[in-house]
C-alpha cells in the first residue's frame, strides 16, 4: 500500500523520505505585533483594517500577502505550487476561497477550525510523500474582529467574558512544503481523531479541546516509538493557560510528564502576560503565525532540532454552540526536524 | 429545545479544579457600586432638569434618559463602552445604558452588509429579545389588570 516514502503506524504516518519545509512566512495586526513575538514576524500591519472596506476583506488581505512571502522566500513563483491548502474561520472559508482565486492554483480548502494551518501541513506533506506533487503552499488566517461578530457578539458590544475566555489572534502564516533538499524536515505526521467529553461552555475552549490534544500526543509518542524527551519542544495550538494545565494533568494521568520549560501553547506565547486577552489567543492564525514565524525561526537558526506541533481546533459553530450542543475538539500534529 | 449533554464524570472534576472561576463577588460588587453611581447621577441631572419652569417631573426623565442613550452610543461608537463594561459587567449592562450599547454595536458591526440587509436588519439583533419578551410580559401584566379590574 505505502509507496516505500511513509510508514503508517495507527493514526500516524513516518516519513522515511520526508518532505521538507523550504520556507515560511508569517504576518500579524497591531496587537500581535506589540507581544514578545513581535520580532518574529514577516510584517506587521499597524491597524487592523488597513484602509479595507471591511474586516473580512483585511482578513483575505493577509492570507493572500502572506502567501506571496513564502513564495518569495522559497525562491519560487505562483506557478510553482502544484496545490494549495488553506482554511480560515469564515462561514464557507471565504477568505481562503479568494486567496486561492488570487492565486489561481489548484485548491483544497480546509476547516479544522484553530488547527487548520497544521491540517495542511499533514495533507501537503502526505501528498508529497505520495509523489502526487513536488510542491505544496499551506496556509491558514484568522482576524479578531470577523471572528468576534462570527461566533460571538457584535465587536463594541459590552459583553463582561469570564477569565478562561480567548482572544481571536490577528494574524496568518504559510509555508511552502516540498520534495526538495532543505533544512528543516517534516519527519512525521499524526492526525487526529474528534474528542468531544461533554464541555458546552464556549468560552472554555481551552478545557473542550485539551482532551483532544492529550489523545494525539498520546498516540504520536506511542505510534513513533518516542517519549516527550525526544523533542526539544513540545508546542500545543491555542490551548490557553486555563487550557494548558488541563492537558498537563490529562497526560500526566496517563503517564506522560511533559517538562514545562518544554511544552509551551501557542495562545500562551503570542501575548505573553497581556492580561486583557483573557486566558490567551486563538484562532487560525495563532498556531499558524508562531508555527511558520517563531518557530521556524528557531529551527532555521539552529536553536531547536526537534519541534512537535500539535494544534488543537474546537469544531463548533454558533448554531450549534446554541443549540446546546457539545465542543468536538481535534488535534492534529506535526513533528519538524533539523536533520 | 435540545437537552444540555453533560461533561464527562471523570473530566468534570478536572476541568473545574483547573478553571479560573469567574470573580463572582467581585464582579457583583463593582456592578452595584458602579450601576448604583451610574442611576444616582442621574437622577440628580433628572432633578435639575425638573427645576426648569415648564419641564414636568415626567418630562425630565425622558430627557435624562435620552442624554444616557445618547452618552452610551456615543461610548459604542468610540470603542470605549466594551472595555468599560468589561469592569463593570452589570453596572453597565442593567441600566438603559446595555440596551443602547447593543443597538449601536450591532448597528455599526453590520454596516459592512449595507443600510437596510445590514444595519436595518441587523440592529435589534441582540435588543430584539428584550421588546420581545418586554411586550410579552406587558400584555400579562396588562391582562392581569384587567381581569383584576373587573372582579
Amino acid at each position: 500500500m505505502m509507496n516505500g516514502n511513509i510508514v503508517r503506524q495507527g493514526q500516524s504516518w513516518i516519513f522515511t523520505v520526508p518532505p521538507t519545509l523550504i520556507a515560511a512566512a508569517a504576518i500579524g495586526g497591531p496587537k500581535e505585533g506589540k507581544g514578545p513575538l513581535g520580532a518574529d514576524f514577516d510584517y506587521l500591519f499597524a491597524d487592523n483594517r488597513d484602509g479595507q472596506e471591511s474586516f473580512e476583506q483585511m482578513e483575505q488581505k493577509m492570507l493572500q500577502i502572506v502567501c506571496e512571502m513564502a513564495i518569495a522566500k522559497a525562491g519560487c513563483v505562483v506557478d510553482d505550487m502544484d496545490f494549495f491548502l488553506c482554511g480560515d474561520l469564515l462561514n464557507q472559508i471565504t477568505s481562503s476561497g479568494f486567496t486561492a482565486r488570487a492565486l489561481s492554483r489548484p485548491y483544497f480548502g480546509l476547516f479544522a477550525a484553530c488547527a487548520t494551518a497544521i491540517e495542511g501541513v499533514i495533507l501537503g506533506s502526505l501528498l508529497i510523500a505520495s509523489g502526487a506533487a513536488n510542491k505544496i503552499m499551506c496556509a491558514a488566517g484568522s482576524h479578531t474582529c470577523t471572528a468576534e461578530r462570527q461566533f460571538r457578539y457584535p465587536n463594541e458590544y459590552g459583553c463582561q467574558k469570564p477569565p478562561q475566555s480567548q482572544y481571536t489572534t490577528t494574524a496568518a502564516g504559510a509555508a511552502v512544503i516540498g520534495s526538495e533538499e532543505g533544512t528543516i524536515k517534516i519527519t512525521a505526521v499524526t492526525t487526529g481523531r474528534v474528542v468531544d467529553l461533554g464541555v458546552t461552555d464556549s468560552f472554555n475552549m481551552g478545557g473542550a479541546m485539551a482532551p483532544a490534544f492529550a489523545d494525539t500526543i498520546t498516540a504520536h509518542l506511542l505510534q513513533r516509538g518516542v517519549s516527550a524527551d525526544y523533542y526539544d519542544l513540545i508546542l500545543s495550538g491555542d490551548l490557553g493557560r486555563v487550557g494548558r494545565d488541563i492537558a498537563l494533568d490529562l497526560l500526566y494521568r496517563r503517564g506522560i510528564v511533559l517538562n514545562e520549560h518544554r511544552y509551551v501553547d501557542c495562545g500562551c506565547l503570542i501575548y505573553g502576560d497581556d492580561k486583557s486577552v483573557f486566558a490567551g489567543g486563538s484562532g487560525c492564525g495563532c498556531v499558524a503565525s508562531v508555527s511558520f514565524g517563531h518557530i521556524y525561526r528557531r529551527l532555521m537558526s539552529g536553536e531547536l532540532n526537534r519541534v512537535l506541533i500539535a494544534a488543537t481546533g474546537a469544531l463548533l459553530s454558533p448554531t450549534s454552540s446554541q443549540q446546546k450542543q457539545s465542543i468536538p475538539g481535534i488535534s492534529h500534529a506535526v513533528a519538524l526536524e533539523r536533520i | 429545545m435540545v437537552k444540555k449533554p453533560k461533561v464527562a464524570s471523570w473530566y468534570d472534576p478536572i476541568i473545574k479544579a483547573h478553571g479560573t472561576p469567574r470573580p463572582l463577588l467581585r464582579n457583583c460588587l463593582v456592578a452595584f457600586i458602579f450601576g448604583g453611581a451610574l442611576c444616582a447621577v442621574a437622577e440628580y441631572f433628572q432633578l435639575l432638569i425638573s427645576l426648569i419652569p415648564g419641564i414636568s417631573d415626567k418630562d425630565a426623565s425622558s430627557i435624562v434618559m435620552v442624554i444616557v442613550i445618547a452618552l452610551a452610543a456615543l461610548l459604542t461608537g468610540l470603542g470605549v463602552f466594551d472595555k468599560i463594561a468589561q469592569q463593570v459587567g452589570a453596572g453597565l449592562a442593567v441600566p438603559i445604558t446595555g440596551f443602547a450599547n447593543s443597538i449601536t454595536s450591532s448597528t455599526l458591526e453590520f454596516k459592512s452588509e449595507g443600510y437596510v440587509l445590514g444595519s436595518g436588519c441587523n440592529g435589534f439583533k441582540l435588543a430584539g429579545a428584550v421588546i420581545f419578551f418586554g411586550i410579552g410580559s406587558a400584555v400579562v401584566v396588562a391582562l392581569i389588570e384587567l381581569i383584576l379590574g373587573i372582579v
